[in-house]
């Protein structure tokens, strides 16, 4: 089959809708437009049982007890916006103390610093040099203040995939919550909110084949029962948790790519993960100086973080224009620092500055691979016989021993 | 992030990039930057006996707007005496290839690179002198 371009390799930052979910969509814009609080007439009541169908689908996709755990948002910012924030408030005369990781989400980040501002104590545990978070760092940080505990199922930039179940056991045996980004993770690696004993899941449709702007958050609605304060002030939809008008035709997208990834989802995992060795095989094979940041095997199927020495990752990329991947580079950046999650990695900022990563999912082919590799392969010698760096590791020079004048 | 023409053709046909004898008497080599801030610049120059840059040289580690800055750089001092070079200004860089503002530096650190370049040579001069007299 003749290769298109450009070339998708960014799963991670978002996929394209699967024909199946738009087809699923399609008559929820068009014909069955209702607006699901409406409760005079069929429209409303055609779309309310499809966001209850949709809900129940969902809830089974995570190992939920009931769709009623199933609080509909905008997307995942919004759910780890809603999580963190609506937890600390209703629980704030039990405790103010919050743990989470230095590798989360900046949504999750951001609503602790924002926390933070209003007294909130937060622990920012660091995740070790493979990306993965030690349970028993998590155990440490714990006090009798604490109320909340936040972990990734699977980090956006390396893919490690986190010990949710353990850290779930420990949050239990001390009755805090467990709050779980789940947004990278889910469809790719096993997640189950019963068995992992996760309190409050923000999960997100467009990285499953879904539609934008559609997300949700679990809820526990019993042993325990999850309590939070709304953000958003209004008609009291989704149990008074989330007001605002249902987007329906994105929570029966949401759904259907979830009942697609319940067919299909080990499988296309299994797929994914021998497109990704390949890609990663064919790489090494043609050079040298590369770094895997991430752990090696803990690592969603679809995820390669490289580190090619001597040459900056925006420049590489500027090379591979016809592949769409992303960077830890600082020139990726607006704020001109380099990747937070490599550097609390205690990955060198010199080999964050050098981080490609590439996201593969549902529609790459192996001739694509092929390309990618072959491609970069051939753009890193390039640049490295361009990089002064380069030239100075082969000839014996030790880097780190030259005394740089940091601009 | 989008790039301006000159600034591209720079990045994918880059003018001088190599070495020269780092340890030649006519030669000035600057190496300015640092690799945690993800970009590196070596520049070199020969420089004739009548103060003329003969051939500059380059390497970078860096971006694209580092890379198409060096290559630039090269490419006007050669040809020029080391006092012309020394005036070269990093705004007239960044104007020439319209880099974006989060991408002056880039231009600030080919300036450098120059300066730094034609300093090293003027010290091997002085040195040389010194032995000589």
């Amino acid at each position: 089959m003749a290769l298109k371009f450009p070339i998708y390799m960014d799963y991670h930052a978002t996929t394209p809708l699967d024909v199946r979910v738009f087809e699923a969509m399609k008559p929820y814009f068009l014909e069955t437009f209702g607006n699901a609080a409406s409760r005079t007439h069929q429209f409303g009541w055609t779309a309310e049982a499809a966001v209850e169908d949709a809900r129940e689908t969902i809830a089974r996709f995570i190992g939920a007890s009931s769709g009623k755990e199933i609080v509909f948002t905008s997307g995942a910012t919004e759910s780890d916006n809603l999580a963190i924030k609506g937890v600390a408030e209703y629980y704030a005369s039990k405790g103010n103390h919050i743990v989470t990781t230095t590798i989360e989400h900046k949504a999750v980040l951001d609503s602790c610093k924002r926390l933070q501002k209003q007294g909130f104590e937060v622990t920012y545990v660091s995740a070790g040099p493979d990306g993965l978070v030690n349970p028993d760092d998590i155990r440490a940080a714990l006090t009798d203040k604490t109320i909340l505990v936040s972990v990734m199922l699977a980090n956006n930039e390396v893919g490690t995939i986190q010990p949710i179940q353990e850290i779930g056991k420990i949050t239990r045996e001390r009755g805090v919550l467990l709050h779980c980004d789940a947004v990278q993770g889910l469809g790719k690696t096993p997640f189950d909110v019963q068995a992992m004993n996760v309190d409050l899941a923000s999960i997100t449709a467009h990285k499953l084949y879904g539609p934008k702007g559609c997300g949700a958050l679990y809820v526990r609605r019993s042993k325990p029962r999850v309590r939070l304060v709304a953000e958003l002030d209004g008609g009291g939809h989704e149990r008074g948790m989330r007001s605002g008008t249902l987007n329906v035709p994105g929570i029966v997208g949401f759904a259907k790519a979830c009942s697609i990834l319940m067919e299909e989802g080990a499988a296309e995992a299994e797929r994914i993960r021998g497109l990704r060795d390949r890609l990663h095989q064919r790489l090494t094979a043609e050079l040298d100086e590369v770094v895997l940041n991430g752990h090696p095997t803990l690592r969603l199927p679809g995820n390669l973080n490289l580190s090619f020495s001597f040459v900056e990752g925006e420049g590489l990329m500027m090379a591979i224009k016809d592949v769409a991947v992303s960077s830890g580079s600082a020139c990726t950046s607006a704020s001109l620092e380099p990747s937070y999650v490599l550097r609390s990695m205690g990955l060198d900022e010199e080999l964050a500055h050098s981080s490609i990563r590439f996201g593969l999912g549902r529609f790459n082919t192996e001739e694509e691979v092929d390309y990618v590799a072959a491609l970069v392969a051939e753009k890193v010698k390039k640049l490295r016989d361009m990089s002064p760096l380069y030239e100075m590791h082969k000839e014996g020079v030790d880097l780190k021993s030259i005394e740089w004048a940091a601009h | 992030m989008a790039y301006s023409e000159k600034l591209i053709e720079h990045y994918e046909n880059p003018r001088n990039v190599g070495s020269l004898d780092k340890d030649a008497d006519d030669v000035g080599t600057g190496l300015v930057g640092a690799p945690a801030c993800g970009d590196v610049m070596r520049l070199q120059i020969r420089v004739g006996d009548d103060g003329v840059i003969q051939d500059a040289k380059f390497k970078t580690f860096g971006c694209g707007s580092a890379i198409a800055s060096s290559s630039l750089a090269t490419e006007w001092i050669k040809g020029k005496t080391i006092d012309e070079a020394y005036e070269l200004k990093n705004s007239q860089i960044a104007e020439e290839l319209s880099l974006p503002p989060v991408k002056i530096h880039c231009s600030v650190l080919a300036e450098d690179a120059i300066k730094s370049a034609i300093e090293d040579f003027k010290r091997k001069r002085a040195e040389k002198a010194a032995l000589e007299s």
